[in-house]
This record gives structure tokens, C-alpha cells and sequence, in this order.
């Protein structure tokens, strides 16, 4: 046990010096490309020091304003996104599910896109009451519903159909996009709020507003999640064992549903569907040959914030200066990976276990 | 002592249980042998307080279930279930390790890792505790459960007036004949004066073999109990099971054996 605590501890350790090296280079690169000199010395500035020196303002409203917020915002969203994978997958049972599949995040764009669209033809004495909570409530209204469906659908007699799930996730995503398109369709306010925007996602709209309402869902629903690991790691036996073990399995799945749709709603309410994210943190995780759910909570936070920085740095250059949208970059790593456990969990039928 | 009073129970329509009342006292292995729907296994997810009955009380010495917390239950009571299927890679530490769940908040103790180091110990499977449960054989998978369940109950209850319950079902339904008799006689070797210990068996001559008492279930109902062996008697399995037996003696030891008695083609 004791060996075993350090090494998730030095994993940690490696995991957060990578995110902080990946948000300086993501910051550094871009549209147009600074020197670290120049970051460090922004940042000097905007802590407030080095007043004395001259710099292009320009230059550091660009880094301040858009830059620093962007990498920030992406690394929330990111931790948001894994997590809540690693929460679906110890909740369904099953390493193939991530929030792009169970409906939550396209469940989350349609609450939200009904607000952007429909928001200013409802607004009542409520709703105007709610002010900026008034998106994110929505999201998280819609992603509930979208999540408990399919989880409802494909849990029978407490054990998870896998076909059944991808099934009722797939009417659920097509539902809830129909709606979504309808609502990008009907739009006045064309340019941010494509389809486009909502199936695959941007960061480009980061300030710091986001930011500090992403940091609060964000960090708040990872703390959160934290009390549950051992309860989820009992979940792993099967509900009947865990409730052997103390565990009050209805409580619980009720609890992760609602943690799970609010990491998700209000990120997605902010920067779209990002999807597969949620599904490879968690895979390459297990790759250390432990599924401790703490271990994985954690790690997936700190490796979520790392990988989304990349695909969005890839983003911003490969077709540099305009952008590509991020959910194509995660498509293309995370769609083959999903494809690969699919092929394992079918060969699981015959063997014994999903990673034996 | 476990006191199971007047239990009933019914799932959309059907009588499962009806009207069940018996006593298991520690110090004894006992086995629930029934043929397949007569409830033995409801029966044991009531005991366990996993199912409410729909009339009836089970009491664990004095204290009546129903009203029980999940983890005061959980911390005098395990249970061991046929194999349950992972789809994650854990260690065997780890799953040991979730016996003492209930015990712990966050961060197990010292106390807790020496427990499961004795159990461990216990079932003989010291040396696999590193290894991926997945990468294990059926009955070595088995062993690492058993582990788990006795690191549950490691420790007597701090009144001496209180038992520990330890609930078997179909423990070695998925294991060949070696391990079989492996698992039985460690689960043998647990009884003790202050552990309740109940098992769901199918093979009656297992049954014959390792309990100290047989309740024989059909339709829901309590058929026959006793010692064991001298309960089991032709009559009564053809009774309960509806199928010819003979009562034979193993040549060796003397021990009755069951064997069918009807015509085979």
C-alpha cells in the first residue's frame, strides 16, 4: 500500500508540472507567436510589477485579454470533461461511456442554445432574476434530462446493457442535436452560435468571465466528486456488493448523475460539445494498471487540462490565423480509441474481464 | 443469533417467501439447500438486509435490520456473493481493501492494511496481492472475495454479546471439485463462537459434508431443518427436489453420499 500511495503521488507530481508547461507553451503560440521573455514579462506586468519597462500594448491586451483566459478556460473545460468521463464510467460500469455519449453534453447544447435563441422572447421578471446563472441553469436542466434518460433506458434490473446504452445514447444526441440545429436555424445572431459551434465546440469566445464561472463549476464538482471515490470503487463489484459494503447505491447514482450533468452543463454552455475528451483521459489512465477511482479523479483532472490544451493549440496553428474548431481534433484522437474498446468489450463477451 | 421472524415476500404477484421463521446460532456452519426458485436466495437478500421483506423481521441478536444504518450493518455483517464481474483493472489489494469501507473515511488506517494483509493471509492468497484481479483464475478470483468479506468482520464486535454475520451465497457454484473443497474447508475453519455463519449450497453432498445444520427450502417454505447429517434422508430429497435418490456410504469415510436413482435413458 505504502509504495503504491507514493507513486500515485509522483504521478500527480508529473502530471501537474505538464499542465503547467502545456498552458505556457498553448499561451506562447497562436495566431501570432510571443517569446516566453514576453509572457513572463506580461504577466510581471499584470501581477504588477516591471511598470517601468516599455511593451507593445497591444501585444499584452492580446495576451491578457484573449490568450491567458483561452489556455485557462481550456484546462477547466478539459478537467471538467475527464472527469466527469471517469464519473460515467464508474457510475455505468463501463470504460466506453463518456458525456458525449450519454447525451449530457448534447442535452446541455440544447438547453443552452434554447436560452441564447429563445431567451430574450421569454424574458419574464424570473428569468431576467436569474441574470448570468440563466445559461448554465438551462444547460444543466437539459443535460439532466438527456443523461437520466439514457441511463434510465439502459440500466435494466441494475445491470447496464452496453448496445442498449449506445442505442438510447444515439436517439438521445440525435434528439437533442435536432433541437439545436432548429434553434442555431431560427437564430438572428449568426456568426458565434453555428451548428458548427455547438456539435464540435471553440474555445475562441474565452474572457475571463468564463473563466471564473467555469473555475467555480469546475473545481467545486471535482471536490465534490472526491467525497465518492471509495463509494464508486465499491460500485465496481456491482450494486448488490457495494450495498453489502454500507454503500446506499440509489443515493449515490443520483448524486454522480447530477455532479456528472453539472461539470459538463456548464462547461458546454460556455465552449460547446467537445467530445471523446471524457473517454481517452480515463482510458490512458488505466493504462497504470490501477482503477482506483480517487486515482483516477484526480489524474483525470490534471491530464484533461493538458490534452484539451494540446488539441486546442493544434487548433489555433494548423490553420493558423484562422481556427479549426477543437471537436474535430478530439474526433480524430478519440474516435479511433472508442473504436478500439468497442472491439476489446466485444472480445470481453468471450474472456474475462474488459482489460485482461 | 440471527432471528428471521415470520418473513414474507412477493415479487409482482408471486409468493417468493411465505411465512418464514427460524434461528441460525454462531458457533455452527450453517447451509440452505433448496432446489432452484424456492427462495434461497431472496431468502438470504432479506437476511442481508438488502431486500425489505414485505412482512416479518430479521434481528441480528437484538437489533431489529429494517431500522438499521447500511454501514453499522455493514461493519458487522459481510456478504460473499458468486463471483462478481470487474470490468476495471484492480489490484488484489484494492478489492481487499474495499472490505474495510465501512470502517474508514478517506484514508484506510494502519489497522486497516494489517487486516487485510491477516485475511489475506487467512484464504492463502499472500502472494497475489499485486496482481490484476482480472488476471486471475476462477477460483483464485473467489479466494480474493472471500478475503474481502472476512476483512469486513476481522474484528469481533466490542460487546461480547454481539455476533458477526457472515453470508455465503452459491459461494462455489463456479469452481471446480479442488477448489470447492478448498473454499469450504476455509469457511469450515471460521466458525467460531461469535460468527453466525450461513451458506447457500447446491450440492447437497457438500452440504452433507461441511454443515453442522441443513435448512431445506421449497415453494418459498422451510421443508426441513436439523443436523447434518442425519437430517437427509431419501424421502425427503425426493420431497423437496421431486427425484429419486439413494443414500450411499463412502467406502473410506463412512460419509453418506447422495446419488440419483432414476432411469437414465
Amino acid at each position: 500500500m505504502q509504495t503504491k500511495k507514493i507513486s500515485f503521488r509522483s504521478y500527480y507530481g508529473v502530471l501537474t508540472v505538464l499542465l503547467v508547461l502545456s498552458l505556457i507553451v498553448a499561451a506562447r503560440v497562436g495566431a501570432v507567436n510571443m517569446g516566453y521573455e514576453k509572457i513572463f514579462l506580461f504577466i510581471q506586468r499584470a501581477l504588477g510589477f516591471r511598470h517601468d519597462v516599455e511593451v507593445n500594448t497591444v501585444e499584452e491586451q492580446l495576451f491578457l485579454q484573449i490568450r491567458l483566459p483561452r489556455v485557462i478556460l481550456c484546462a477547466l473545460v478539459g478537467a471538467a470533461l475527464s472527469v466527469s468521463g471517469t464519473l460515467m464510467q464508474a457510475l455505468f460500469r463501463n470504460p466506453i461511456v463518456e458525456p458525449g455519449l450519454v447525451g449530457t453534453s448534447s442535452g446541455a447544447a440544447f438547453g443552452a442554445a434554447f436560452v441564447f435563441v429563445m431567451g430574450k422572447s421569454l424574458s419574464g421578471g424570473w428569468m431576467d432574476a436569474l441574470g448570468p446563472f440563466l445559461l448554465p441553469l438551462f444547460a444543466f436542466a437539459g443535460g439532466l434530462i438527456a443523461t437520466w434518460t439514457v441511463y434510465r433506458l439502459s440500466n435494466v434490473f441494475g445491470k447496464v446493457n452496453v448496445n442498449t446504452l449506445l442505442l438510447a445514447g444515439i436517439a438521445v444526441n440525435a434528439l437533442a442535436a435536432g433541437g439545436t440545429g432548429f434553434f442555431s436555424y431560427i437564430a438572428r445572431d449568426p456568426q458565434a452560435r453555428s451548428i458548427v459551434f455547438w456539435n464540435l465546440g471553440t474555445l475562441s469566445g474565452a474572457d475571463w468571465n468564463n473563466v471564473g464561472i467555469v473555475s467555480v463549476s469546475t473545481i467545486g464538482g471535482i471536490l465534490l466528486s472526491l467525497r465518492y471515490t471509495k463509494a464508486l470503487n465499491a460500485l465496481m463489484l456491482g450494486e448488490t456488493e457495494a450495498g453489502y459494503l454500507g454503500i446506499r447505491t440509489d443515493r449515490l447514482k443520483t448524486r454522480i448523475i447530477l455532479l456528472n450533468t453539472f461539470l459538463v452543463a456548464v462547461a458546454t454552455s460556455i465552449v460547446g460539445v467537445i467530445g471523446f475528451v471524457g473517454l481517452i483521459v480515463p482510458h490512458i489512465l488505466r493504462l497504470m494498471k490501477s482503477s482506483d477511482n480517487r486515482f483516477l479523479l484526480i489524474g483525470s483532472a490534471l491530464l484533461g487540462g493538458i490534452l484539451l490544451n494540446i488539441a486546442d493549440m493544434l487548433a489555433r496553428v494548423i490553420v493558423a490565423p484562422s481556427e479549426f474548431p477543437i471537436g474535430v481534433i478530439t474526433a480524430f484522437a478519440g474516435a479511433p480509441v472508442f473504436l478500439f474498446l468497442l472491439i476489446r468489450s466485444n472480445r470481453q463477451q468471450q474472456k474475462g474481464g474488459f482489460y485482461a | 443469533m440471527l432471528s428471521i421472524d415470520n418473513v414474507s415476500y412477493r415479487i409482482g404477484g408471486k409468493q417468493i417467501l411465505a411465512g418464514i421463521t427460524t434461528t441460525f446460532a454462531p458457533g455452527l456452519l450453517h447451509v440452505i439447500v433448496g432446489p432452484n426458485g424456492s427462495g434461497k436466495s431472496t431468502f438470504l437478500q432479506i437476511f442481508s438486509g438488502e431486500l425489505k421483506p414485505e412482512e416479518g423481521k430479521v434481528y441480528y441478536d437484538d437489533l431489529p435490520i429494517a431500522h438499521a444504518d447500511k454501514t453499522t450493518l455493514a461493519r458487522r455483517r459481510a456478504v460473499m456473493s458468486q463471483l462478481p464481474e470487474l470490468h476495471f483493472p484492480l489490484s488484489v489489494n484494492d478489492i481487499v481493501m474495499m472490505g474495510r469501507y465501512p470502517h474508514f473515511n478517506f484514508q484506510p488506517s494502519k489497522k486497516d492494511s494489517a487486516i487485510c494483509r491477516q485475511a489475506m493471509e487467512r484464504v492463502e492468497i499472500t502472494a497475489l496481492s499485486g496482481r490484476d484481479y482480472l488476471t486471475l483464475s476462477g477460483g483464485e478470483k473467489q479466494r480474493v472475495q472471500f478475503a474481502r468479506a472476512l476483512a469486513q468482520i476481522w474484528e469481533p464486535p466490542s460487546s461480547p454479546a454481539e455476533s458477526r454475520y457472515l453470508f455465503l451465497d452459491e459461494p462455489v457454484s463456479s469452481l471446480d471439485i479442488h477448489y470447492q473443497h478448498q473454499f469450504l474447508q476455509i469457511a469450515r475453519s471460521l466458525v467460531r463462537d461469535n460468527i453466525v455463519l450461513v451458506a447457500v449450497l447446491h450440492d447437497i453432498n457438500l452440504a452433507m459434508l461441511y454443515a453442522d445444520r441443513i435448512l431445506f427450502m421449497k415453494e418459498g417454505r422451510v421443508a426441513a431443518e436439523g443436523p447434518s447429517p442425519a437430517i437427509v434422508t431419501p424421502s425427503l430429497i425426493r420431497e423437496v427436489f421431486n427425484i429419486p435418490v439413494q443414500l450411499l456410504e463412502n467406502p473410506q469415510s463412512a460419509a453418506p453420499v447422495i446419488v440419483y436413482d432414476g432411469s437414465t435413458r
